[in-house]
């Protein structure tokens, strides 16, 4: 199994007609993904072709979902237009939205999760993300494909190049699923729903979890550990060196007096029975030592 | 991006927030004058973005022009928690009867806004948090309900406002919000919000954080960046739309991935423990599509600053490929030529890699030295800048 996308997942792009959109959705073809279309306002009734595969472009979400059966988006539209996107896949009950635009304001990323939690029928991840992926199942985002293969370990991280570099090292273990969750202060899904969802997958057998400074919910994922999961978890965090009140590359990756910090979440981790490694290989070979591989 | 007192001032004007007369001086000359079109008495307060100025004796009260100049004179070039003020902000001053508390931010937590009031204002919130709880209202705000007349007094009457002041500070309240919502504020702050001895309500002193990513549907935003305080190499980076910190270390770091680079700064810092405590100088993402110019641009910033020692390159290929970004760096070096002094290491991994790392090889470049991994790239670096 794998958790949130598996080989049912039928995906359309929203953003496909652009050029990120063009380009990813090439990706996560070639990766065996099962696209079935796209959504671009007023561009409704176009076919494009990608690499042989001849995919429908429609107007609305719920337009492509009532004529592909789709169940899962992909959102590669630009800040500016970003938020009337998601909220079209929420008002058409999408069950999964993965937002990988960067750049969105804060007020439009908390109106369309505020808009979601009252629907109560879509999960959002992101934004900010490279998505996720359940290696030769389903790719949705932009998480190379051909890092590794499908294994016993399930990630969860904040960062995307550290997903990559993550899945790198325990290229010769495999993943469940990979889930880049985002880097900005508001996101749809959280470390603790990715680490509820790994605890319940039966092929989920030890579990990564990525964080960097900026918030508490790294903190809040440490209490989620102690009182919930059984399996075994080890973490990473990023930014001990980050200097206090500069954001650091993602929006929400920010040091805010003394809250936020590297230490504090590491703290905490470790208070909850968390391995925390002091580098991404170390990381990697604290996961080793607990599979003895 | 954090504004400035007086930037915040200016902005509840802007929406109708009551505010007292006031006017910015870099010189002690323009003090005086803004006093005399002020009148009375005046406090004269330095700008600095940080707390805990009044302590560090950056708030004084004037008793008249001539004061407001002595004193500006004093505030001016002093230095609060390493900031310098090169602006002072003259305000009248005002009989306070009552300070209360009032602020909107983003509740990251619980991914929505928040409202926290306070009868017991003038002092860090923090502080009341932590001695008085129960004097601090905590209201979440639905991000698409907002805040109506009826929310407002809601609040109000949970923070417990004396009910000869509750109309008032609901309607500031109001246009707190409005502010909030149409400035794309992540947070605004009243401390404090004061009730003058004729009763009025005035907002005497403000924080406002706004959004930068909402930057497009502000043009009006960037003047409000003090370009003088910002790093010039942090502002040359801005100009070729880079992600670069400056940082207080020797070895320059350049990756792709704000999460990667973050790791970088850690990995090397840690590396540096065994070198003479060796720490980054910067922090600074490529992104994911690493082009020659790009890596020609990051490495010229990097390279121009005298505190660098050593360069870390360390990029993962994930979408971008190995091979792109070493010809990168080898086009990068042709670009820079003899400005190009400083030792770099380089570790490439993920797509491509092999290629990658050959055409690094083939170059031969006498500044370039590869590893094979993240932490042995950073040791090797930490150990140039020791050097």
């Amino acid at each position: 199994m794998s958790i949130f996308i598996n080989e049912k997942s039928l995906v359309i792009v929203q953003g496909m007609t652009g050029g990120e959109g063009t380009k990813h959705t090439r990706r996560m073809l070639a990766a065996g993904t099962k696209i079935v279309g796209g959504v671009t306002p007023g561009k409704g009734g176009q076919v494009v072709d990608i690499d042989g595969h001849a995919l429908p472009v429609f107007n609305t979400v719920a337009e492509a979902m009532a004529s592909t059966g789709a169940n899962t988006s992909v959102v590669f539209v630009p800040p500016k237009f970003a938020k009337a996107a998601v909220v079209d896949a929420i008002d058409a009950l999408m069950p999964l939205v993965v937002v990988i635009t960067e750049g969105i304001p804060v007020h439009d990323s908390a109106s369309f999760y505020a808009h979601a939690v009252s629907k109560g029928t879509t999960q959002i991840i992101g934004p900010n993300c490279p998505g996720l992926i359940s290696p030769g199942k389903s790719n949705v985002g932009i998480i190379p494909a051909d890092i590794t293969a499908s294994g016993p370990i399930g990630l969860v991280s904040k960062s995307g190049t550290l997903t990559y570099q993550m899945m790198y090292e325990l290229r010769d273990i495999g993943f469940s699923t990979a889930v880049g969750i985002g880097g900005d202060p508001v996101i749809g899904t959280t470390h603790i729903d990715c680490l509820r969802a790994f605890q319940d997958d039966p092929d989920t057998t030890a579990i990564v979890m990525i964080g960097e400074i900026g918030g508490d919910a790294e903190e809040r994922a440490a209490a989620f550990i102690s009182e919930y999961v059984t399996k075994p978890v080890v973490g990473y965090v990023a930014g001990f060196t980050a200097p206090e009140g500069k954001t650091m590359g993602h929006a929400g990756a920010i040091v805010s007096g003394s809250s936020g910090t590297a230490q504090g979440k590491k703290d905490a981790l470790e208070a909850a029975g968390v391995k925390v490694g002091q580098t991404p290989s170390e990381t990697a070979q604290l996961l080793r030592d607990i599979l003895g591989r | 991006m954090d504004l400035y007192e007086y930037q915040a001032r200016d902005l509840f004007e802007k929406h109708g927030l009551p505010v007292l007369a006031a006017a910015i001086a870099t010189t002690a000359e323009e003090a005086h004058a803004a006093a005399i079109k002020i009148g009375g008495k005046v406090v004269v307060k330095a700008q600095v973005k940080v707390g805990g100025r009044g302590k560090a004796g950056g708030v004084k009260l004037a008793l008249d022009a001539d004061d407001a100049r002595e004193k500006a004179e004093a505030i001016l070039g002093m230095v609060i928690k390493g900031h310098i003020v090169r602006t002072v902000m003259i305000a009248a001053a005002a009989p306070i009867e009552s300070e209360y508390y009032l602020s909107i931010l983003l509740d990251r937590s619980n991914r929505t806004f928040l409202v926290m009031a306070s009868v017991a204002g003038g002092m860090e919130i923090e502080e009341v948090a932590h001695t008085a709880p129960e004097k601090l209202a905590k209201i979440p705000v639905d991000a698409n309900a907002g805040i109506d007349l009826a929310k407002a007094q809601e609040i109000v009457k949970a923070a417990q406002f004396p009910s000869d002041v509750a109309e008032q500070v609901a309607h500031v309240l109001l246009k707190v919000w409005e502010l909030f919502k149409s400035e794309d504020a992540t947070l605004v702050e009243i401390n404090p919000l004061v009730k003058t001895s004729d009763g009025k309500i005035i907002a005497l002193d403000g924080k406002v954080t706004l959004d930068d990513n909402a930057g497009f549907r502000h043009p009006d935003h960037e003047a409000l960046v003090d370009h003088a305080a910002t790093n010039a190499l942090e502002a040359l980076a801005k100009e070729k739309d880079l992600n670069y910190v400056k940082l207080d270390g020797h070895v320059g770091i350049i990756g792709n991935g704000a999460g990667l680079v973050m790791s970088t700064l850690d990995v090397v810092a840690y590396a540096g423990e065994k070198h003479g405590g060796v720490r980054p100088a910067n922090f600074l993402d490529i992104g994911g599509g690493a082009s020659a110019q790009v890596m020609a641009d990051g490495l010229s910033i990097i390279l121009g600053d005298p505190d660098v020692k050593s360069v870390f390159v360390n990029v993962f290929g994930g979408i971008t490929a190995c091979d792109a970004v070493a010809n990168g760096i080898v086009q990068a070096l042709e670009l820079l030529g003899p400005k190009a002094t400083k030792p770099i290491v380089v570790r490439l991994d993920g797509n491509n890699v092999i290629e990658g790392r050959a055409i690094l090889a083939k170059a031969a470049h006498p500044l370039i030295e590869q590893a094979e991994t993240m932490d042995g790239a950073a040791n090797r670096a930490a150990e140039l800048a020791a050097k």
